[in-house]
C-alpha cells in the first residue's frame, strides 16, 4: 500500500555533494533488517559516525529536517529500498536534487516520499538560502507541482501524471494491477513457461 | 512491421495493459529472488493474504550474506543467520524453489540465472538488485527493482514500468591484448559518467561486443546501472544458443530447437532507431583502475590519478576531493605506483568460469606478494565445482591465494568478508563506494587479470606487459 502525499512545510537540511548512493545512505549492517521499521539509526551511518564528524543530520539545527537538499543523480547505486526507508523513518517526506537515480525514484514513490527535481541553479539558491536562514522552510505543494519559501522564492517542478496520482491518493498499487487479472491471464495463457518440465 | 529494436521486440510484446498517461503494465517472465530484500515482500504478501502468482517463475537463492567459509559450520553473525532463515521459511510457506547452500544451483543470483538456463532471450527478468542488468546479455531485458516491486511481482507477476528511452552503445574494432570486457565496460562508464545512462535501457553493439564470449557480455551488461541506465542489453545470437545447450531448465531436442529459433529474433532490425547512439573504438580501450568513489572515477593504468585544482566546475572539483582524501590518494600520482594490501576476485561481474581462468593463468608458477591477502570467491557453486575440475584452485592456492565457496562475500560486504579501516584492495567487483567493502576501505575496481598481476607485484602493473611474455 502506497501512502499518501500531503502538502507540508518543512525545514530544509543541505546535502552538498553529487552521486550520494545508497551504500552510504544506508551501509550494508542495516540491510540484515527483517522489517521496514527502525532503520534512522542507520540513515547516513558511516558519514555521522565519525570521529568529530560535522555531517549535517549531526548539526541540532537540521536534526528534526523534513526535507533534504542535494546534488544530481542522488541514490545512485544499490536497489537497496532500506535507503528510502531509513530517510522515512529519519522522518523526511521529500527529496530535492537535479537528478535521482531511476531506481531510487521509484523506491521513494512507493513509500509516498516525494522526489522534487529542479535546475541545478535552483538547488543552488535553496543552498544559498540555508546559509543565510538559521530555520529555512520550504512548502511543498504536490497539486500545484511547486515548492515556495516564506522570502517570495519559489520554483515549479515536473512530475508525472501517474505517480502524482498514485502520491496524491495513496493507491494500492496491487490491487490496481489485479483489476487488469483477465487481461493479465490472457497474456499467460499465451506464453507458456520456457522450462522442462 | 517498422523496423524495431531489440529493446521495442521484449517491451511490445510484455505490455499487458496501457492507458493514455500511465505507465505500461509489464508482464515478468523470471522473478529472482535472494535474502536481502525480499523478507519484507513477503511480510506484505502475508499481511495481505496474498499468494506468489506463479511459482514457476519465481526461483530465490542465497548469496549476498552467506560466510565463504566452510559450510558445514554454523553461520556466527545472528543477524545474517535470522535473514537467511528468514528466506528458507518464506520459500516453505510460499512454496518457492530455494537454491540453499550446498545445493548445486546456489550462487550469485546473476551468475545462476544464466548458468541453469533460467534466464533467456526474449524474457523480461527482475530481482530484487541493481545488478539484474546481468541477465540482458543473453538477448533480454532485465533491470533491478526494489522490494515493494518484488512484492508487486510476486504477487501479480507484473510492474509498472514508464517506458524507459533507448539508448545504443556501439564498440567495433578488436580489442588489444589484456584488455577485457571489464575493461570495456570501466571505460564507457568513465566517458558517460555514473549518471550517463540514466532513464535509458543501453544495447551494447558492434563487432568488438559480438565477439565477446558470453560470460564477457554479462560482465559488460553486468555493470550498466553504474552508467545509470537500468538495464544493458546484447541481442541473441549463435553464441547465446551455444551457450543455453543442454542447461538444467532447458528442454531438449525439438523443444530446444524451437525456442532457439524464436531466440534468434531478439535483435535490432536493420534501420530501427533508438532514441540516443555513441560509439567508441575498441583500439581506444586500455586496462582501467578506478581511483575514486564511484565508478566513473577512472584512468588507464598508465595513468596518473587527477588533480582536482585543474577542474573548472566546483562540485566535480569539491567531489575529486573528498574522494582522493577518502582514498588517502596524492594528485598526480602514477596508478602502477599504488599499493595494495588486498586482493578479491569474484562478484556477480567477474566471478564466471572464464574469469578465474584468466587470473589463474596470470597466477601460475607465480606467488602472492608477501604483503598481500588474496582470495578467490566462485560465482555459483557450479563455477566452484568446474574450476575444481580445472585444477585452478590448486593453481591459486599454490601461489598463495584463498580459495573460498560461492557468494557475493567481499563485493558488498554482508558477510565476515571486509576490508579493515584503511586497507586498499584491488577488486574484480563493480561497486567502489566509500565503506562498499567495509568501513574506511579502500576499493580499486579492476578485470581479473589485473587484480591478479596486482596480487603478484603488490602494486598495480600494466598486466599487457606480462599478457606479452
Amino acid at each position: 500500500m502506497m501512502k499518501a502525499f500531503k502538502n507540508f512545510t518543512g525545514l530544509v537540511a543541505p546535502l552538498d555533494r553529487p552521486n550520494v548512493d545508497t551504500d552510504q545512505i544506508i551501509p550494508k549492517q542495516f540491510l540484515k533488517a527483517v522489517v521496514r521499521s527502525g532503520l534512522a539509526k542507520g540513515l547516513f551511518f558511516d558519514w555521522r559516525n565519525q570521529p568529530d564528524s560535522q555531517f549535517v543530520l549531526n548539526q541540532p539545527r537540521f536534526e528534526k529536517a523534513d526535507i533534504l537538499v542535494a546534488r544530481a543523480n542522488f541514490g545512485c547505486g544499490s536497489s537497496r529500498e532500506h535507503a528510502v526507508w531509513a530517510l522515512a523513518d529519519f522522518g523526511f517526506r521529500a527529496v530535492i536534487a537535479p537528478s535521482f537515480a531511476d531506481i531510487f525514484k521509484n523506491n521513494c514513490l512507493k513509500n509516498g516520499i516525494l522526489t522534487v527535481i529542479l535546475k541545478p541553479e535552483e538547488t543552488d539558491a535553496i543552498f544559498n538560502a540555508i546559509k543565510e536562514h538559521q530555520d529555512y522552510h520550504l512548502t511543498i505543494d504536490l497539486p500545484a507541482q511547486k515548492v515556495a519559501d516564506e522570502f517570495g522564492w519559489s520554483a515549479h517542478f515536473d512530475i508525472d501524471p501517474f505517480p502524482k496520482r498514485c502520491l496524491l491518493e495513496g493507491l494500492d498499487d496491487i490491487a490496481l494491477t489485479l483489476m487488469q487479472g483477465e487481461k493479465i491471464r490472457a497474456h499467460e495463457a499465451a506464453h507458456p513457461v520456457p522450462y522442462k518440465s | 512491421m517498422a523496423a524495431q529494436t531489440l529493446f521495442e521486440k521484449i517491451w511490445n510484446s510484455h505490455v499487458v495493459h496501457e492507458a493514455p498517461g500511465e505507465p505500461a503494465l509489464l508482464y515478468i517472465d523470471l522473478h529472482l529472488i535472494h535474502e536481502v530484500t525480499s523478507p519484507q515482500a513477503f511480510e506484505g504478501l502475508a499481511t495481505a493474504g496474498r499468494k506468489v502468482r506463479r511459482l514457476d517463475r519465481t526461483f530465490a537463492t542465497l548469496d549476498h550474506n552467506i560466510p565463504t567459509t566452510d559450510r558445514s559450520l554454523p553461520i556466527t553473525d545472528p543477524d545474517s543467520k535470522a535473514q537467511i532463515e528468514m528466506m528458507r521459511k518464506n520459500c516453505r510457506d510460499f512454496g518457492v524453489k530455494l537454491f540453499d547452500l550446498g545445493e548445486i544451483g546456489q550462487g550469485i543470483v546473476h551468475v545462476i540465472g544464466p548458468e541453469l538456463g533460467l534466464s533467456q532471450p526474449g524474457m523480461t527478468i527482475v530481482c530484487g538488485d541493481s545488478h539484474t542488468a546481468t541477465h540482458g546479455a543473453l538477448g533480454a531485458l532485465a533491470f533491478g527493482i526494489g522490494t515493494s516491486e518484488v512484492e508487486h511481482v510476486l504477487a501479480t507477476q507484473c510492474l509498472w514500468q514508464a517506458r524507459p528511452q533507448s539508448m545504443e552503445v556501439r564498440v567495433d574494432g578488436k580489442l588489444g591484448l589484456g584488455v577485457t570486457a571489464k575493461d570495456i565496460i570501466l571505460g564507457i562508464i568513465g566517458r558517460i559518467t555514473t549518471d550517463g545512462g540514466t532513464g535509458c535501457v543501453i544495447e551494447y553493439r558492434g563487432s568488438t561486443i559480438e565477439a565477446l564470449s558470453m560470460d564477457e557480455r554479462m560482465t559488460v551488461c553486468n555493470m550498466t546501472i553504474e552508467g545509470g541506465a537500468r538495464a544493458g542489453m546484447i541481442a541473441a545470437d549463435r553464441k547465446t544458443v551455444d551457450y543455453l545447450r543442454g542447461r538444467r531448465y532447458l528442454p531438449t531436442g525439438a523443444e530446444f530447437d524451437r525456442l532457439a529459433a524464436k531466440w534468434l529474433t531478439y535483435h535490432t532490425d536493420e534501420g530501427a532507431k533508438f532514441d540516443r547512439s555513441i560509439s567508441f573504438d575498441a583500439a581506444s580501450f586500455a586496462p582501467q583502475v578506478t581511483w575514486g568513489t564511484n565508478p566513473g572515477m577512472v584512468t588507464e593504468v598508465t595513468g596518473k590519478v587527477p588533480d582536482p585544482s585543474s577542474l573548472s566546475d566546483a562540485t566535480s572539483r569539491r567531489a575529486t576531493e573528498l574522494a582522493l582524501e577518502y582514498m588517502d590518494l596524492a594528485p598526480g600520482t602514477p596508478l602502477t605506483d599504488v599499493k595494495i594490501d588486498r586482493v578479491f576476485i569474484g562478484s556477480c561481474t567477474n566471478g564466471r568460469i572464464s574469469d578465474l581462468q584468466a587470473a589463474a593463468d596470470i597466477v601460475k608458477g607465480r606467488r602472492v606478494a608477501a604483503t598481500v591477502s588474496a582470495m578467490v570467491v566462485p560465482g555459483s557453486q557450479l563455477v566452484k565445482n568446474e574450476a575444481e575440475k580445472l585444477g585452478l584452485d590448486r593453481v591459486f592456492k599454490e601461489a598463495g591465494f584463498e580459495w573460498r565457496e560461492a557468494g557475493c562475500s567481499m563485493c558488498l560486504g554482508m558477510n565476515p568478508d571486509i576490508l579493515k579501516p584503511g586497507e586498499r584492495c584491488a577488486s574484480t567487483s563493480n561497486r567502489n563506494f566509500e565503506g562498499r567493502q567495509g568501513k574506511g576501505g579502500r576499493t580499486h575496481l579492476v578485470s581479473p587479470i589485473m587484480a591478479a598481476a596486482a596480487a603478484v607485484a603488490g602494486h598495480f602493473v600494466d598486466v599487457r606487459e606480462w599478457a606479452n611474455r
